[in-house]
């Protein structure tokens, strides 16, 4: 049995990912804030082995919280995924304090306090693997965007750092930078940005949860334990 | 006793026979750690004791006897 923590798992990719984890035989921990009953129901719909742990990544205790009902529960840690990330779009100019320091808690305080916590336990155990999930915008930088793409060039540098601490205990930190991938989070940007980005996608299309969901499944397995600190973008080719 | 327990710890973290550990072993030249080892080494204590060991202190711990000095002055 391998066991996979997922925070952010209430809905979007963290759900997306969840499902595709639990296809894969992982048993899973899922971290949300949110939207219990319908995850709930999503959990028994796919009828996966899982542990539910409501809890704000943003939050010390939380973190430590849910890397220790995960490992009491199951005896083992295979997999971290930060998935947990917020948006609060706005132009530098008009962009308060709160709204960046709440993008930067959560997106980058929030990968710091999980993987501290579930590292430790993997560092003892001598084997795992943590997938960051960062964004293309932490790459290339997006308009109405400077506290998530601080936040998520913050969680690349981050999965290097602790790729080069952990590799000699045997485990593997790596991220994934999603492009524009179709969820609740992108439903609120605007049709005319849409079609603007769309134009700067040279595949043409915006992604899918399952593609990026893929990604990390692969990343977590045996077929990629030669691979760490690195940064592996889904995003149809739009930042090269 | 403190000793006892770093003992079981230091024997089961770095593979070692029970004799080879004396309060006068060095962690590092004697009983063979390296600086990870002695990270996971310092968690254990942390964990075992329930202490916290600060980085300045963690890095001043070099012999077994070290440890058993720390956590007794820890607790007076």
């Amino acid at each position: 049995m391998k066991v996979a923590i997922v925070t952010g798992a209430g809905r979007g990719i963290g759900r997306c990912i969840a499902e595709a984890l639990a296809k894969a035989n992982y048993s899973l921990v899922l971290n949300y804030r949110k939207n219990e009953d319908e995850l709930k129901a999503f959990v028994d719909e796919i009828g996966a082995d899982a542990l539910l742990v409501k809890g704000d990544v943003s939050s010390f205790e939380d973190a430590e919280h849910l890397a220790k009902a995960a490992f009491d529960h199951f005896g083992r840690i295979d997999l971290l995924v930060n998935n947990a990330g917020i948006t609060k779009d706005t132009l530098l100019v008009r962009m308060s304090e709160e709204d960046f320091d709440a993008v930067n808690n959560t997106n980058l305080k929030g990968t710091f306090n999980c993987t501290k916590h579930v590292a430790k336990i993997m560092f003892k155990q001598r084997f795992g693997s943590i997938v960051n999930i960062s964004s293309v915008v932490g790459i290339s930088g997006n308009i109405g965007q400077a506290n998530y793409a601080a936040s998520k060039a913050g969680v690349i540098g981050f999965t290097k750092a602790v790729a080069r601490e952990l590799a000699p205990r045997g485990v593997r930190v790596n991220a994934v930078a999603p492009g524009f991938i179709a969820t609740h989070m992108t439903d609120v940007i605007d049709e005319t940005v849409k079609q603007a980005t769309l134009s700067n996608i040279p595949m043409g299309k915006f992604g899918e949860a399952e593609d990026v969901a893929n990604l990390v499944v692969f990343l977590a397995s045996e077929q990629a334990k030669y691979i760490t600190g690195q940064v592996v973008q889904v995003d149809g080719g739009m930042a090269m | 006793m403190s000793f006892e327990k770093v003992k079981l710890i230091l024997v089961e973290e770095l593979d070692l026979d029970a004799e080879e550990v004396t309060l006068e072993s060095k962690i590092k030249e004697d009983l063979g750690a390296d600086s990870l080892d002695m990270v996971d080494l310092i968690m254990s204590i942390e964990d075992e004791f329930d202490i916290k060991v600060a980085e300045s202190d963690a890095a001043s711990i070099k012999t077994v006897g070290d440890i058993v000095t720390y956590i007794e002055n820890y607790n007076a």
